[in-house]
């Protein structure tokens, strides 16, 4: 069964940054954006596994920090010429708060 | 806004690169047209020599397929010459009647090659080698005929050979000129390409003017000169030289003169009509090779766009043969003349040639055939312009005779085999670097980089790479220049107008920055944030605020980030000396905390490996109780002070090199830098601290220090230069952190001190830091500035609950 759970307040997420979610299913980095948009993918990057994370949040992508493969945060894809993706998780802010779909 | 319509005339390779950087910056503003006379659509022309020569096919070379051209909307006509143009009413019209109109119109219809007007010059058999037509003809005339004559000893010419031959054909190549390619080579360097040719089969006949080509029921048989001498020929190459081709334009009434006139953004008489390429002469110039084209195409498309930056100042080009095992490279004034001076290396039995060519302390030319390892880094000291004279010993063994690491010190990328590995970090082989070359159609090094990862990471291999990209793509390859290369794709600026513009308006934070020099991206990238964050903190200190979200993992988190995700802990050890303390507090947090691997590193203190972050901030507040501090062996900032015993305890230590090593890292600790930084002190000469290859080292001696600086103990092994002697601690301190100060303010990120002093020279850093005392004092004192109550980041992380909730992971209650 799925259902939205709640993780954070918005502004314990950094700017530009993220946190990482502990869950049965793995580590889920929840990202926020420039614009203060939020996004949820399974922290691992589908090169070698990095924490995506820890990465280097822009626009609406983060660079992995292991080997810097850029990969899409609304899609989980890995920018051209690389090719890999990693799942997605559903997240909405509501009132400040951020949930999870899990 | 209704779209407006482009036409572009010539589906050729300066044409489409134009659309494809109109493209990139401007995807909506036009309906484009593209009429083109070949039924092909765009390919590398570049590679019809290795098509030629069997080694590829016409569908390995097709550049822009026509699913491309569809998936951008663009109309394609294909097999269509444009015949007229319509000016007043703004159409262009082909020879089927095909018609089309236009807002902005650009010419690209490259050249035409000339054919000699002797008699016999129209018979069957008697061919140009400018297209996939006319190689067509040279692959069907070599199945079946047996005698081929190339008329023309230049680049094309022997490139037609070479594959005439390659193709079993017995080839010869007709000359005017005493020796071959002699707008490329000079006569030692012409000679010893010939032989190497004549090696491979060819035949040549130097000096020779053809009178006429003689005929047989229509069809060519041979070729006769002036002497009275003829020679047998079933086919004939005219590879004599191109003309642009500005038939249409001049019907059209623009003003041409040799080509299509235009000024530096590519605009014609006509304002609505643009033209680049072969076509076009631009201060009195028409270049023949794709490098310069590529440039004229960038700067076309952001006028066409309406951004109205960039102009195009004419381009220094150079020469490379595309004839497999040959390696011969030329750029600039290789012929010398007057004011100028030659430096020659000449090995007959080895097969190799150098010359270079300077003017004053330049480097103004450049010849080089046997080995061309180093054509690049010529070629781009002779663009900067730079001043060389304090290389100028060392300049003729090229950049590498020190050797780089991670691919056997191989410097040649000729003679390497296809599967030889080419980048170490990667494991990057020369076959897939050429494979992905010529499939994908990459022309810089920053798309081999992206496509194959060679030379991504460490970089020790760009000039391999730089090399195999020169083999395949001859003189298309170009370097950019290196200083003002953009800082990355989010900008056309380079690092040195960003510095600059930082300074002069005082900008305090990275959306400024983005704001005043209009960035392409809403926040930058990872390799533009980490270098603007560093340029304003440096820049401004205590008055731009750190951005934490803009530095790389491991200085936001005060660790190195390990392959699994953990990290590392490296407390300071100043100067390398430890206390029993210290080393019970470092055994307690590694059995407390279960960390599974304690090392001694390279730099003389102890690393704590394989660390959960979430136990950073509790490893952190046990090591602070011991009095112990970040030792930043994550940061592009102070590393290391290596000391040796010295005179403390050392029977030969002249100077209390422990002492002054403790003195210095208190005086740099959390001093950033664009790289990272390590000094070492040694106590005599024996120099047992390595102090010969840090950034800065010092060596005691009975009157005093030796102080060096620049040298560099990793990818590349470089040596340290010295600086200057000086007499006590104090002048140490003080010139060791003027010269540091000096890299922190001029230095571009990610370059190191022996980068940086490379492109500066060294006579600037001594004018500033050794001659001027004055300057001097004032670099001192703002590195002093800068580095006031800086505080232990450890300490200040484990301290502040709300920096410490970034460490930790947030856990959920999952649905049941
Ligand atoms: C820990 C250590 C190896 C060891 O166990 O001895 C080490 C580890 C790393 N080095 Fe190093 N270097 C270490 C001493 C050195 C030395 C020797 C020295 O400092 O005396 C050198 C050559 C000297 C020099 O820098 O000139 C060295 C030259 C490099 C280079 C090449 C730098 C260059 O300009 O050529 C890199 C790559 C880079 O910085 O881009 C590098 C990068 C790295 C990184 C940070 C790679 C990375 O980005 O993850 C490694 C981190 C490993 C980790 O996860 O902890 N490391 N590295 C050493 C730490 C010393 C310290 O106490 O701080
Ligand atoms: C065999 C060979 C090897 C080469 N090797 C190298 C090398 O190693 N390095 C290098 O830098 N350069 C090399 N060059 C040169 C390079 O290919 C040219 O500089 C480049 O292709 C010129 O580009 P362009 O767009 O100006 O012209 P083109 O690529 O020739 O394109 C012009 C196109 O316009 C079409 N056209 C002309 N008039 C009309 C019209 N009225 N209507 C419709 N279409 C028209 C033509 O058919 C042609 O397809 C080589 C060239 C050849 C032939
Ligand atoms: S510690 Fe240094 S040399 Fe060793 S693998 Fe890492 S970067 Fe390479
Ligand atoms: S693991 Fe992410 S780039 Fe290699």
């Amino acid at each position: 069964m799925t259902a939205w759970v709640k993780i954070a307040l918005l502004e314990d997420i950094p700017r530009l940054g993220a946190r990482v979610v502990k869950s049965a299913r793995g580590n889920i980095a929840v990202f926020r954006t420039g614009e203060d948009q939020v996004y949820a993918l399974h922290d691992r990057c589908p090169h070698k596994g990095g924490p995506l994370s820890q990465g280097i949040v822009h626009g609406a992508w983060v660079t992995c920090p292991l080997h810097g493969w850029t990969i899409g945060l609304p899609d989980g894809c890995a920018m051209a010429p690389d090719q890999g993706r990693t799942s997605c998780f559903e997240v909405k802010v509501e009132d400040g708060l951020v949930w999870l779909k899990l | 806004m209704s779209t407006l319509k482009l036409v572009v005339v010539g589906n050729g390779m300066a044409g489409m690169r134009t659309v494809e950087e109109l493209l990139k910056i401007a995807p909506d503003m036009y309906h484009i047209t593209v009429f083109g006379a070949e039924p092909h659509p765009n390919y590398n022309r570049i590679l019809l020599s290795p098509v030629l020569a069997g080694e590829q096919t016409v569908d390995d070379i097709i550049l822009n397929r026509r699913e491309w051209y569809a998936e951008h909307g663009i109309t394609l006509h294909t097999g269509s010459k444009v015949t007229r143009i319509d000016r007043a009413r703004r159409r262009v019209i082909a020879e089927d009647g095909t018609e089309a109109e236009y807002d902005r119109l650009l010419l690209a219809t490259g050249a035409t090659p000339v054919i000699l007007p002797v008699p016999g010059n129209d018979l069957a058999g008697v061919t140009c080698f400018r297209d996939i037509q006319d190689v067509e003809t040279m692959v069907r005339y070599s199945a079946e005929r047996r005698h081929a004559v190339v008329i023309g000893g230049g680049l094309l010419g022997l490139e037609a050979a070479n594959g005439l031959r390659l193709r079993g054909m017995d080839v010869t190549v007709v000359h005017k000129h005493p020796w071959l390619m002699e707008k490329q080579l000079d006569a030692v360097a012409g000679r010893m390409l010939q032989q190497s040719l004549e090696n491979k089969g060819l035949k040549f006949l130097l000096e020779k003017d053809t009178e006429q080509l003689v005929g047989e029921a229509g069809h060519v048989r041979a070729v006769r000169f002036k002497d009275g001498q003829q020679v047998p020929a079933d086919l004939v190459v005219m590879a004599v030289g191109i003309r642009p081709n500005t038939a249409l334009a001049e019907a059209a009434g623009i003003h041409c003169n040799r080509g299509i006139v235009v000024n530096d953004t590519l605009q014609t008489f006509d304002p609505r009509i643009y033209a680049v390429g072969e076509c076009v002469v631009h201060r009195g110039i028409s270049y023949g090779l794709v490098a310069p084209l590529f440039e004229q195409a960038k700067v076309c498309a952001t006028h066409l766009a309406n951004f109205g930056i960039g102009r195009y100042a004419g381009s220094v080009t150079s020469t490379k043969l595309k004839v497999t095992g040959i390696d011969l490279f030329s750029a600039g004034n290789f012929m010398g003349g007057e004011h100028t001076d030659e430096i020659v290396l000449h090995d007959k039995v080895g097969g190799v040639y150098k010359k270079l060519v300077l003017e004053g302390d330049r480097l103004v030319g450049v010849c080089l055939f046997g080995d061309t390892a180093d054509g690049a880094w010529y070629f781009q000291m002779l663009k900067d312009g730079k001043d060389v004279h304090e290389i100028r010993d060392t300049l003729m063994f090229g950049q590498n005779h020190l050797g780089d690491t991670g691919h056997k010190g191989q410097t040649q990328a000729a003679a390497m085999a296809d599967e030889a590995e080419v980048c170490g970090c990667n494991g990057v082989c020369k076959g897939s670097i050429v494979k992905a070359i010529k499939e994908q159609g990459l022309f810089t090094l920053e798309d081999v980089r992206k496509h194959t990862k060679a030379s991504a990471s460490c970089g020790s291999c760009t000039g391999l790479v730089e090399q195999i990209l020169a083999s395949c793509i001859g003189g298309a390859y170009q370097p950019a220049d290196s200083r003002d290369k953009p800082m990355c794709g989010c900008t056309d600026h380079s690092h040195g107008t960003v510095r600059q513009a930082i300074r002069e308006h005082k900008l305090l934070t990275i959306p400024d920055v983005i704001r005043l020099l209009q960035w392409r991206t809403p926040n930058g990238c990872a390799s533009c944030r980490p270098a603007l964050n560093y340029y304003l903190i440096s820049t401004w200190p205590h008055e731009a605020q750190d951005d934490p979200q803009s530095r790389f993992i491991n200085e936001r988190a005060h660790a190195n980030i390990q392959k699994d995700g953990s990290y590392s802990v490296v407390p300071r050890m100043w100067g390398g000396i430890t206390t029993p303390q210290a080393l019970r507090a470092i055994a307690d947090v590694a059995e407390k905390y279960r960390i599974p691997t304690v090392k001694v590193t390279g730099g003389q203190r102890i690393d704590l490996l394989g660390v959960k972050k979430e136990d950073l901030p509790d490893i952190w507040s046990d090591l602070a109780a011991a009095g112990m501090v970040s030792g930043h062996a994550y940061g592009k900032s102070l590393r290391t002070v290596k000391t040796c015993v010295g005179a403390e305890y050392c029977r030969f230590g002249t100077q209390l090199s422990m002492a002054l090593g403790v003195k210095l890292e208190k005086m740099l600790f959390g001093m950033w830098a664009p790289h990272k930084v390590k000094l070492a002190v040694s106590g005599c000469p024996r120099n047992c601290a390595e102090a010969g290859i840090k950034d800065v080292g010092v060596i005691g001696l009975e009157s005093g220090y030796e102080l060096y600086v620049a040298g560099n103990g990793g990818i590349k092994t470089e040596v340290a230069q010295f600086l200057c002697k000086v007499a006590t601690d104090a002048e140490v301190m003080e010139y060791s952190a003027a010269f540091l100060q000096l890299y922190r303010e001029e230095g571009w990120y990610l370059e190191r001190t022996v980068h940086f002093v490379r492109r500066v020279g060294l006579d600037y850093v001594k004018a500033r830091v050794v001659d001027d005392a004055a300057s001097r004092k004032a670099l001192y004192e703002r590195l002093l500035y800068a580095l006031q109550g800086y505080q232990d980041p450890w300490a200040e992380l484990a301290r502040d609950p709300r920096k410490r909730r970034e460490f930790q992971l947030i856990p959920v209650e999952e649905p049941a």
